[in-house]
């Protein structure tokens, strides 16, 4: 019996391994676009994976401000402006969401990288999906802009879209 | 208004199956919000809905019914010449409900010297103040009620009361996007009803030249599918007539339901 556990091991050290590939991974780069106007307010920005009958597969990001305002009310009266997310999904959380929710970010490109089953970024089932990114700005406007992607990958692909006003490119890098 | 309406329609004669009651309704400032806070409200009676350009509506009657089933006492109420104004504080998550019902009787006759009677008022009051006997005497049953609604947070489920005309929605009144059909259900006393007449108005008219006003009635089921390609305040007003009086000193009851719902873009 001795004789042939040692070489049972690679053998189980194989079986532990044989059903889990690498976790793909998802890098999302979204640019807050500079913008001349008087009184200028860093946009609300969420962040999700969207499922093709656009509801919410995963949240991923959402930049808010959590401080009081001057009269003392909750900054977060204006998530509702984030208006698709807070139908399909803000609505349901309860907030500060762990490790999603955070400040409102500068002017410029903000790169974040999500590992497939790591927080939080949830397993992804193959499928179609969108990376939906919607900004809202206060004394501002709204925009929604979605970079559609095919899970898993095989091989490094790249993705992007541009939006118009709110927001600048929408980059998606997607490695298996 | 929608009484006076009422009463102009019958007198002229141009008043078809059922008269709509045009013109009342209650604006909130906001329908959706993300934080407990104030929200304001117009009410009025007006030649068109959202037009402040008539009577102010009376809301002695209006109760707002927290998610909790607690009530919301109206604040900052002011009777204006031309709108009623006043405000609410929405502390809880979940869906307000505002109603605002009138039910009562309607009377029309004719004097000892030919000329034309009204009444409006409760059973009692018009025992004793119309004469049974009188001349062309028409008595009618009126139950109407208004409703708004509000939701901090996460919508929650209404219930229905199973009395007069009521509405149940498919797609909550505070979850409405372009685009999305809507499937609104009418109850008459908690029954799906056939042939209640739907007329739905978008806020704005000002702008434009046509009120596009859009009428529907609703089928077997009591429903009817709206898909509402424009966002906006929306009013919609249901009507429909039927013989279940309350008290026999009417022959005919009319039912009336009103509510003000917001359509988002997506």
């Amino acid at each position: 019996m001795r004789k042939w556990v040692p070489a049972l091991i690679p053998a189980l050290v194989a079986g532990v391994f044989a059903n889990q590939t690498v976790a793909g991974e998802i890098t999302v780069k979204v640019t807050i676009p500079q913008i001349n106007t008087a009184e200028y307010h860093r946009p609300y920005v969420a962040i999700w994976i969207e499922k093709p009958d656009q509801s919410v597969h995963n949240n991923l990001a959402v930049w808010y401000s959590q401080k009081k305002t001057d009269k003392g009310e909750q900054s977060d009266k204006w998530l509702k402006d984030l208006r698709q997310w807070w139908r399909k999904s803000g609505r349901e959380q309860s907030l500060p969401m762990d490790g999603i929710t955070g400040a409102t970010k500068a002017v410029g490109e903000h790169a974040m990288t999500f590992i497939e089953g790591k927080a939080p970024l949830a397993n992804l089932p193959a499928g179609q999906y969108n990376i939906a990114v919607e900004a809202a700005r206060e004394k501002g406007g709204r925009e929604v802009v979605r970079v559609p992607f095919t899970w898993p990958v095989k091989k490094v692909e790249q993705a992007k879209a541009t939006g118009q006003q709110e927001l600048g490119n929408i980059a998606i890098e997607l490695k298996p | 208004m929608k009484k006076i309406i009422t009463l102009v329609s019958l007198a002229l004669g141009i008043g078809a199956s059922v008269a709509h009651a045009h013109g009342v309704w209650i604006a909130p400032s906001s329908t959706i919000l993300s934080a407990p806070q104030f929200v304001t409200f117009d009410a009025a009676s007006s030649s068109v809905p959202f037009m402040i350009d008539h009577r102010p509506l009376v809301i002695d009657l209006l109760t707002i019914s927290a998610p909790d089933g607690s009530k919301v006492t109206p604040v900052n109420v002011m009777k204006g010449e031309l709108r009623t104004v006043f405000d609410a504080k929405l502390e809880q998550q979940g869906t307000y409900r505002l109603e605002l019902i009138r039910s009562g009787f309607r009377a029309s006759w004719k004097d000892a010297e030919d000329k034309p009677k009204r009444f409006m008022g409760t059973a009692e009051a018009l025992a004793k103040e119309v004469p049974s006997d009188a001349k062309d005497l028409k008595v009618t049953e009126t139950d109407s009620r208004m409703e708004n609604f509000v939701t901090v947070g996460k919508p929650t489920a209404l219930k229905t009361t199973g009395k007069g005309l009521e509405l149940i929605a498919a797609t909550h009144p505070n979850d409405l996007v372009t685009g999305e059909p809507v499937e609104f259900t009418f109850l008459v006393d908690g029954k799906p009803t056939e042939g209640v007449e739907v007329a739905i108005i978008r806020s704005q008219t000002r702008y434009r030249n046509s009120t596009e006003e859009k009428t529907y009635k609703t089928d077997k089921n009591g429903q009817l599918k709206v898909t509402l390609s424009e966002a906006g305040m929306y009013w919609l007003d249901a009507d429909f007539k039927d013989n279940k009086v309350s008290n026999k000193v009417a022959k005919e009851r009319t039912l009336a339901y009103v509510v003000t719902f917001e359509v988002l873009p997506q």
